[in-house]
């Protein structure tokens, strides 16, 4: 139970470097938001439920689950409505030729 | 069990850095709100692993729910303002 925990947690912590170098890496609002958006949830979610797995079966695990579905509500909400922000504001998506 | 704990909150620490630079960094204010929308996940993943680490997990968890709902209201709040102020 412990090991398929820690393995959660490591593939947890994978997903939230790729959202970090996502987050550095890309040009403009909008594929940054993609990026992070996306892996940040998934990362929370691994790492949580590898946590609820280390405390096997109890009412903490049951908790820590709990908050884990209200941050897969929470990380997509947010970042729809800023990303609707950015784009109701005017602000151009990053293209390649810069015109 | 506890060491690994350790280094993976210390890792997300380094993670919450790199959002840093992003949030100084970042051209417009909309990179800035993604930016402390990624802190504040990332500290709601930091809070339940220290919790796990101190084992006395049920107090911690009460508090990164609070701060997770916390964080939805301000940044719906913000999202809402910056919508008609527009991308200065």
């Amino acid at each position: 139970m412990v090991v398929l925990a820690s393995v959660f947690i490591f593939l947890g912590l994978v997903f939230l470097l790729i959202a970090a170098i996502g987050m550095v890496r890309l040009p403009d609002v909008y594929t940054r938001s993609h990026a992070v958006g996306l892996t940040d949830t998934w990362g929370a979610f691994f790492m949580l439920l590898g946590l609820a797995l280390y405390q096997g079966f109890s009412l903490n695990a049951v908790k820590i689950l709990v908050v884990l579905i209200l941050l897969l509500f929470l990380g997509t909400v947010i970042s729809h409505a800023t990303v609707r922000a950015a784009l109701r504001s005017g602000l151009k998506p990053w293209s390649k030729v810069q015109e | 069990m506890r060491e690994t704990l350790l280094f993976v909150a210390f890792f997300i620490v380094i993670l919450i850095v790199v959002y840093l630079y992003r949030v100084i960094q970042g051209p417009t204010v909309f990179d800035r709100v993604l930016g402390l929308n990624g802190i504040s996940t990332k500290s709601i993943i930091l809070l339940v692993l220290i919790g796990t680490i101190y084992e006395r997990v049920d107090m911690f968890i009460d508090i990164s729910t609070g701060y997770a709902l916390l964080n939805l209201v301000g940044s719906l709040a913000v999202a809402k303002y910056l919508e008609h102020r527009g991308s200065a």
